[in-house]
């Protein structure tokens, strides 16, 4: 039983890390139905910022990390400006298509810059445990644990209580009616992009310790967290965290509970389940198409 | 330009539109005959592997660019071809069994994923897709018996009624071409017949094609099983190509490779196919071969515009640097895809087309005939 509890709780653990970089998929799917292949890779580049303000640079590790999320904002701003806004109103293939091209270039430029070594740094949660009776939690899991409740709680209500999170919503509504409203479409799209980058950073500091910093480790956790937030409804804040969860407490049972093979497949088993008989998601809405 | 007088329905769904169509297409396929004998053994492998990525490339325009069902799991169809081939040929079945055989298996399971899409769409369905591409991809990794999992499997070479075709000769060239034909023109026969058109259709708009009462399952599920086949095939080649495949080969990057394919050639139409995997097979050959050139060029530029020599040595040497580093090539592809995205969208089938009609029209022509509609975002929850 020990054992089963043990790994439910690193099950949740990896499921708030799926559940932390699912969420910048759902806030820019949320807010312009733009999904957003190269998250993984905004999450890997925020990381190899925060290699470079705090392990090069040597600056205090929450100096560094203010910086890295900074930094990460505003170059999710720019390949707002510069990749997503031109083809903004195409086919959504072509906008997918995109950010997998970005995410490529990304990848190997960073490879090319920071070399193909692990990196790590050095942060208050690398070491240290935190011991529950007979249960064992590693600092730098409950740190994602408790960073994705909190941000996602604080996304939650600035999309529901705030006039931006309001604006934003109308503009994944309809485009051309936000527009006809005053609202500063634009001004909102790169906004989301720059959140969802901030976020993207945030999981890449926070995953420093546990991942290692590597160009490839976007593309590995992004193709898990992209069912995560599939499994969860598209546009659904916490739908995110739950399937994340989902996601994470299914891999880490299967892996030790099921024969070897299943632990990487089951995710996407269970995901297809999922899509056959609610092909929204599980929190995503299901309303009836009209003409 | 040449406009020709359309009398009866028949003429205007006939392939070769007037004589300039025979002329072309003729001299082309007389040059790609010809092919074998007058280039190296080099280039005529990469030109089957034009012929590989070709077929896939149209398999994926009748899917995605025709019925506008999108697609990240064609390399698990082609890996599900390729296994096929391997396996039936170490049972000892002949060639002329196992090439149709692998099609039919291929296609039962591209059916079989064409049934989730019923009800997917958009970014759900991309989703199912790359799911089932994974699934398979640990299935051959773990059905040792038959696939030899990860240690891969050898595939021996064709042999086509007694006759030995090695994959490096002329027989194996004119088999991809005339497999790359055939495919082309059944895509070609499919989309004028109904199942095009209602292909077609369901992707202008579903709700509209399921008011004229055209059978959205029914069609959907054909495009899957029919895009699937043809992959199917260009996998039995593929493996006899390589000679060697393992579950490594065929990952999401292959699909993505596949579905660049269309982007860069152009998803309207089927010469994009083509044209699209002549660049991406191609892309290589040509980074590599200016890998060597560039550096020397670009110093020797410098110099003649008045940089010391030791400057320029220098810029050679940093040029080469970022040259040989090892992920350039990621880069290089990314840079493309987005470029193609955002000045080419059409690409290099309009580009084509937009020189042809340049000249056609020669002082009339404007930009405007093939600019985009751009729409407004709309939820796709209420569309």
């Amino acid at each position: 039983m020990l054992d089963f509890i043990q790994q439910l709780v690193s099950g949740i653990a990896l499921g708030c890390v799926y559940g932390l970089i699912a969420l910048g998929f759902v806030l820019i799917y949320k807010a312009t139905e733009v999904v957003n292949f190269a998250q993984g890779d905004l999450m890997m580049l925020g990381g190899f910022f925060v290699f470079t303000f705090i392990g090069l640079m040597g600056l205090d590790y929450w100096l560094g990390f203010l910086f890295a999320v900074c930094a990460m904002a505003v170059f999710g701003m720019a390949t707002e400006r510069i990749l997503i806004r031109p083809i903004l109103g195409y086919p959504q293939f072509s906008i997918v298509m995109a950010t997998i091209g970005l995410g490529y270039f990304l990848r190997s430029v960073a490879g090319m810059i920071w070399g193909t070594d692990d990196l790590k740094i050095e942060t208050p949660f690398s070491t240290g445990v935190l011991k529950l009776g007979d249960l064992v939690i590693a600092h730098d899991k409950l740190s994602v644990i408790v960073a994705t409740v909190i941000l996602c709680a604080v996304l939650y209500a600035f999309f529901n209580y705030t006039r931006m999170g309001t604006a934003m919503r109308a503009t994944s509504e309809n485009m051309l009616a936000a527009y006809y409203m005053g609202i500063p479409v634009k001004r909102v799209v790169s906004l989301i992009w720059a959140i969802s980058a901030a976020v993207a950073a945030t999981a890449g500091v926070l995953l420093a310790p546990i991942t290692f910093i590597h160009s490839n480790v976007g593309l590995a956790l992004g193709l898990k967290a992209f069912p995560a937030a599939v499994l969860g409804g598209f546009g659904s804040i916490p739908g995110a965290l739950i399937g994340g969860l989902i996601i994470g407490v299914i891999e880490t049972l299967a892996g030790f509970y099921l024969p070897q093979g299943w632990k990487d497949v089951a995710p996407y088993v269970v995901l297809l389940i999922v899509l056959l008989v609610r092909p929204h998601g599980l929190f995503g809405p299901s309303m009836r198409k009209k003409v | 330009m040449r406009f020709v007088f359309k009398t009866d329905y028949d003429q205007d769904i006939r392939l070769l539109k007037h004589s300039g169509y025979w002329w072309s297409y003729g001299v082309l396929l007389a040059a790609l005959i010809a092919f074998p004998y007058l280039v190296g053994s080099y280039l005529q492998s990469q030109i089957v592997f034009v012929f590989i990525y070709a077929i896939v490339g149209v398999a994926l325009i009748i899917l995605t660019g025709f019925t506008g069902q999108a697609s990240l799991g064609h390399a698990a169809f082609l890996a599900i071809g390729a296994y096929t081939a391997g396996f039936l040929q170490s049972q000892g079945i002949s060639f002329i069994v196992y090439f149709p055989a692998a099609a039919i298996i291929t296609g039962a399971v591209g059916a079989m994923v064409g049934f989730p899409a019923l009800r997917l769409s958009g970014i759900y369905l991309v989703i199912a897709t790359i799911a089932f591409a994974f699934i398979v991809e640990e299935i051959l990794a773990r059905w040792e018996s038959v696939t030899h999992g990860n240690e891969g499997m050898r595939v021996r070479t064709l042999d086509f009624l007694g006759q030995p075709v090695p994959r490096d000769g002329d027989a194996f060239y004119f088999l991809c071409l005339l497999v790359l034909v055939g495919s082309i023109l059944l895509a070609l026969n499919l989309l004028r017949s109904p199942t095009g058109r209602a292909f077609i259709a369901i992707r202008d708009s579903e709700t509209a094609a399921k008011s004229m009462g055209i059978d959205l399952a029914g069609y959907k599920v054909k495009s899957f099983a029919i895009s699937a086949a043809l992959t199917g095939m260009a996998g039995v080649l593929f493996a006899h190509k390589m000679s060697f495949i393992s579950p490594e080969m065929f990952t999401l990057l292959l699909s993505i490779e596949f579905i660049m394919v269309i982007i860069i050639g152009g998803a309207f139409g089927v010469h994009g196919a083509v044209l699209g995997a002549i660049f991406i097979v191609m892309v290589d050959p040509f980074l590599t071969a200016l890998k060597d050139d560039v550096p020397v060029l670009g110093a020797s530029l410098a110099s003649s515009l008045g940089m010391s020599s030791e400057g320029s040595g220098k810029l050679r040497d940093t040029m080469s640097a970022i040259g040989s580093a090892a992920g350039l090539k990621g880069a290089i592809y990314g840079l493309i895809i987005m470029m193609f995205i955002l000045f080419e969208p059409y690409g290099l089938y309009g580009r084509w087309l937009k020189v042809k009609l340049f000249f056609q029209l020669f002082p009339l022509y404007k930009k405007a005939t093939f600019k985009r509609q751009k729409t407004y975002v709309k939820s796709e929850r209420n569309r």
